[in-house]
């Protein structure tokens, strides 16, 4: 991953780690953290893709033709200082305080 | 049910489009106008709206002028696009996943084969009968119990609305009017002018004169004076337009109010859903209008009306 962003490329991460129900984010997983510590640099554009956990919930095959979407918020960065866990629970209330836009 | 080549079609089309031109034509005129932000606001959304509008003509032309089967599948695509917005925004859960599989790849084909085939007496039951004991009896066999009147009449309720409401308007086309075979494309055609044209007109005179607020808790644009000019002159059109119905100007005019009144309950009681979900809008599909739900809430209400008005009096 970290080649990728090295080379100048984006990663799209999904860091729940897995799929639940509601529409509640779980508590991110910690690579995240990793990532922002060794590129202190990059940015984190926090999206948030609402109704997807009804759309194609886990376990389902046929998704419901429902009405999805997709919000993005501002860009964070690792603060210096910042703890592993107030930076993973940063991150989850910027992706989950999109839902209100 | 050739709906081309005939003179009155024609007109109707010609005088659509004429409308639509002046209205384009006003508002090039009122966006030059200077104004506050709010004027600038409300003319750019009756811009919009506008814009919007040629579109959702120019599509219903090209369906109208198409074979039968576009003209259902026209419809077909309302029911499923209203239904979308409508479950979107109400509380189903997991264990309705495969009902709500059912309500739209099952269940409104179904509805709409039925118009296509033209067999009433199913028409008429399938959904507030058969789709209505269905749809709780899939939900069950999920075990959440959580919820489940609510979940059960939401599902209930948006199978009336979205598609079996409005699966009365192509059904117009199966109606046998005697002295009015094959006419009946113009029957449909009617019917959708006076509807939008009442949503319109109400539009513009509440945007006119408004002061007097109708129902300020469910819809605080609606007013008492675009109400009743509304009403008035949708009617009066209806009227003026008999012409290209069964009906004498006094039928056209009896059948123009009440498609006008059913419209406008129609309109409240779809405000008054959004309102208790939070919602400002259905959807986002049409720039200005909302969702396919803010565009046909009218519709809704008054297609099974006029529908069984001209069965019973006119067949």
């Amino acid at each position: 991953m970290l080649a990728v962003l090295d080379a100048g490329d984006s990663l799209i991460i999904f860091p729940e780690g897995g799929r639940f129900p509601g529409p509640e984010p779980q508590k991110f997983k910690g690579g995240l953290f990793h990532l922002a510590k060794d590129r202190p640099q990059v940015q984190f554009v926090p999206v948030y893709l609402e109704n997807l956990n009804r759309i194609l919930p886990k376990g389902e095959i046929l998704p419901v033709p429902l009405l999805g979407s997709i919000t993005v918020g501002s860009p964070i960065r690792l603060e210096s200082g910042e703890t592993k866990a107030d930076f993973l629970d940063r991150a989850r209330l910027a992706v989950w305080s999109l839902r209100l836009t | 049910m050739s709906l081309i080549f005939d003179k009155e079609t024609g007109l109707l089309a010609g005088g659509v489009i004429a409308v639509l031109i002046l209205a384009s034509l006003i508002g090039w005129v009122l966006a030059r106008r200077p104004g506050n932000a709010g004027y600038q606001e409300t003319i750019a959304n009756l811009n919009a709206r506008t814009r919007a509008w040629w579109l959702m003509v120019a599509i219903f032309f090209l369906a109208m002028l198409s074979g039968e089967s576009a003209r259902s599948s026209y419809s077909d695509s309302h029911s499923f696009l209203a239904l979308r917005e409508f479950i979107t925004m109400t509380p189903t859960k997991r264990g309705d996943h495969d009902t709500l599989l059912w309500l739209f790849f099952v269940i409104t084909p179904i509805q709409y084969g039925l118009v296509a085939i033209g067999w009433y007496g199913l028409f008429a039951i399938f959904i507030p009968v058969y789709a209505f004991l269905f749809v709780p009896l899939r939900s069950v066999l999920s075990g959440d119990c959580e919820h489940f009147l609510e979940r059960t009449a939401t599902m209930q309720w948006a199978l009336m609305i979205c598609v079996y409401c409005v699966s009365h308007a192509p059904a117009l086309l199966t109606l046998e009017i005697p002295g009015f075979e094959g006419q009946n494309g113009k029957l449909l055609f009617y019917f959708v002018l006076v509807v939008q044209a009442s949503d319109v007109l109400q539009y513009i005179w509440g945007k006119l004169l408004g002061k007097h607020k109708i129902a300020p808790t469910v819809s605080p644009n609606k007013t008492w004076e675009g109400f009743l000019g509304g009403v008035a002159t949708a009617t009066l059109l209806g009227t003026a337009l008999w012409w290209a119905t069964p009906f004498t100007p006094w039928q056209a005019a009896g059948m123009s109010l009440a498609i006008t009144l059913m419209g406008f309950v129609g309109g409240l009681v779809m405000s008054a859903i959004k309102r208790d979900r939070g919602v400002k809008d259905y959807g986002t599909l049409i720039q200005g209008h909302g969702g396919v739900m803010d565009r046909i809430d009218s519709l809704c209400f008054s297609a099974p009306v006029f529908f069984h008005l001209t069965r019973y009096f006119f067949t």
